[in-house]
């Protein structure tokens, strides 16, 4: 499963769903921000789990006991090596993206004290606010904004002002859900670091197109799903480095987590099952690799310059349509266009495009600030993977058309 | 007319239309032709937020029949709004609080009244029958 170049077809044929329609109409699925699709290969391995060794992991004796072990741990391997972290047991897998930023946020409650300050960008999705906010409530601690420009990226001028010695924890995401902008997360991490705070980097909306090495980066802690990246929803990871990792308390007690436990004391197991208590989510975790392995295969450097070339196609082709305005026009973009039609609801937009099979995300998106920076009630957002085609987009383009004439 | 009356007349004409195209053309004109709210009632008090469109909605009691106004930022929302109202407006609380809102699915908007959608919509019949018990509760 080499691609020399990228066959669309013979990877279009890899995805089942590509093949169905929706409302009689052959599916268009441009929602790939929110989650994207899985390849037969990946669904093989999940079927495969459960037709062959389902069982319960870090504990069996038995044979299955064993190869699920070792397939979960392979991935986890898979995991490290794909971000390029240091050591394995950095790498925590966990439900998603959302239940990492909460492991981090969890365990710096302890850390914390009154006036400590947090640094959030002005363009993050609200998994990566609320629980910020949250811990600020518990600790004292106050929460700061790094504004955003019109064009859609952070001012990294304020950025400078904003950073001091009582900044313990920037969150920022590598790229933006809502806009697809790319944000600079090496100068941000290197300033952060001058003032001696650690860097959340919240990956959700990079890892598909981008390989992050978070070592060469210097990152302290980076968040992702597997959902976002080919594989199963309910499973992603956290990497932290291992000193702060060991510095925190764990997030939940129970199974899994534990060195000895005594109604006296219970002393915790090391990383990274201090933090991953309770059964996990097996299948999903070995097919996390799997889809990492597909998405390798490919190649993320191919993706990227075909996904690039998706992004100008559609961006040509929608601001050739009268009366549509695109938000968040960053140099460095991953293929999100989040856009609008002067006078059209999104949400009208997208009913009807659905209507037509084309499946677009409509709303605010999980990022409620930035709709309100740009005064607005939501964006229609079209959000490419490497499986959609010019083609696609022309249809999409054909349909928006049809709907702005029924709207309008 | 009664709820039901009024909710087979709707069901019929919706009938007549070979294609979603022109069952949306028709909520579109609907929704665009109708000054469905006094803009002295579009206030915070009476908002509800959906994630994807709001819808305002206010009630009062004329005699003893129920009158709802209502409107929406988005279209199709409207539309379907413009539907509710001719089904449930000027009716008896008892009435309105006895009835229900299956005729939407027989028109094909099912999608539209899902919880899920987060359109406003749902809130806004659970509202609607609200005002029908708290109306109600006035008249005995």
């Amino acid at each position: 499963m080499t691609y020399k170049t990228l066959d669309i077809q013979k990877i279009r044929s890899d995805f089942p769903i590509l093949q169905r329609e929706v409302n009689g109409q052959p599916l268009v699925y441009f929602d790939n921000a929110a989650t994207s699709q899985t390849p037969q290969q990946v669904i093989n391995v999940i079927v495969d789990y459960y037709s062959q060794y389902n069982a319960n992991i870090h504990r069996g004796v038995h044979s299955l006991s064993q190869e699920a072990t070792d397939a979960y741990e392979q991935a986890r391997q898979k995991v490290q090596q794909h971000f390029n972290a240091a050591k394995a047991h950095e790498i925590i897998l966990t439900s998603g993206t959302t239940h990492s930023i909460n492991i981090i946020a969890s365990g710096y409650a302890s850390l914390l004290k009154a006036g400590d300050e947090l640094l959030v960008s002005a363009m993050e999705h609200h998994s990566n606010i609320v629980p910020w906010q949250m811990l600020c409530e518990k600790t004292g601690a106050i929460l700061k904004v790094i504004p955003m420009t019109q064009q859609g990226t952070l001012e990294m001028n304020t950025y400078d002002t904003l950073l001091n010695e009582k900044t313990k924890l920037v969150f920022v995401n590598h790229v933006s859900n809502a806009l697809g902008t790319v944000n600079p997360i090496e100068e941000i991490i290197t300033k952060a670091h001058a003032v001696g705070a650690k860097v959340l980097i919240d990956g959700a909306q990079a890892a598909p197109h981008i390989k992050a090495d978070v070592q060469a980066l210097d990152i302290d802690y980076y968040v992702t799903s597997a959902h976002k990246l080919c594989g199963p929803t309910g499973v992603g990871m956290l990497y932290g480095k291992e000193d702060l990792l060991n510095s925190l308390p764990p997030y939940q007690g129970g199974g899994e987590m534990i060195a000895e436990v005594t109604f006296k004391k219970t002393t915790y197991a090391d990383l990274p099952h201090k933090f991953e208590a309770g059964t996990p989510n097996i299948a999903g975790g070995i097919a996390f690799g799997a889809a990492l392995d597909y998405m390798n295969a490919i190649g993320f450097d191919a993706i990227a310059a075909y996904e690039q070339e998706l992004l100008d196609y559609g961006t040509a082709q929608l601001k050739a349509v009268d009366g549509v305005a695109i938000y968040g026009e960053a140099k460095e973009k991953t293929a999100v266009i989040s856009f609008n039609v002067k006078g059209i609801h999104p949400y009208d937009i997208g009913s009807i495009l659905d209507k037509m099979g084309i499946a677009v995300r409509t709303g605010h998106h999980c990022a409620q600030p930035i709709m309100d920076y740009y005064q607005i009630p939501g964006t229609v957002r079209a959000s490419f993977s490497f499986y959609n085609t010019k083609e696609e987009i022309n249809l999409m383009i054909a349909a928006l058309k049809r709907a702005m004439a029924m709207l309008q | 007319m009664t709820i039901q009356e009024t909710q087979r007349e709707i069901i019929e004409e919706f009938s007549l239309f070979e294609d979603w195209m022109q069952r949306y053309e028709y909520m579109i004109e609907l929704g665009k032709s109708l000054p469905l709210i006094p803009e002295e009632f579009k206030t915070d008090d009476n908002i509800i937020k959906g994630c994807q469109s709001k819808v305002w909605v206010h009630a009062a009691l004329d005699q003893d029949k129920l009158q709802f106004s209502a409107d929406s930022d988005a279209i199709i929302t409207k539309g379907i709004i413009a539907i509710l109202i001719r089904a449930f407006s000027n009716q008896h609380p008892k009435d309105i609080l006895d009835a229900n809102t299956d005729f939407i699915d027989e028109i094909g908007l099912k999608e539209h009244l899902s919880p899920t959608r987060a359109n406003g919509l749902v809130s806004m019949i659970k509202q609607i029958k609200l005002y029908a018990i708290a109306f109600q509760t006035q008249l005995n």
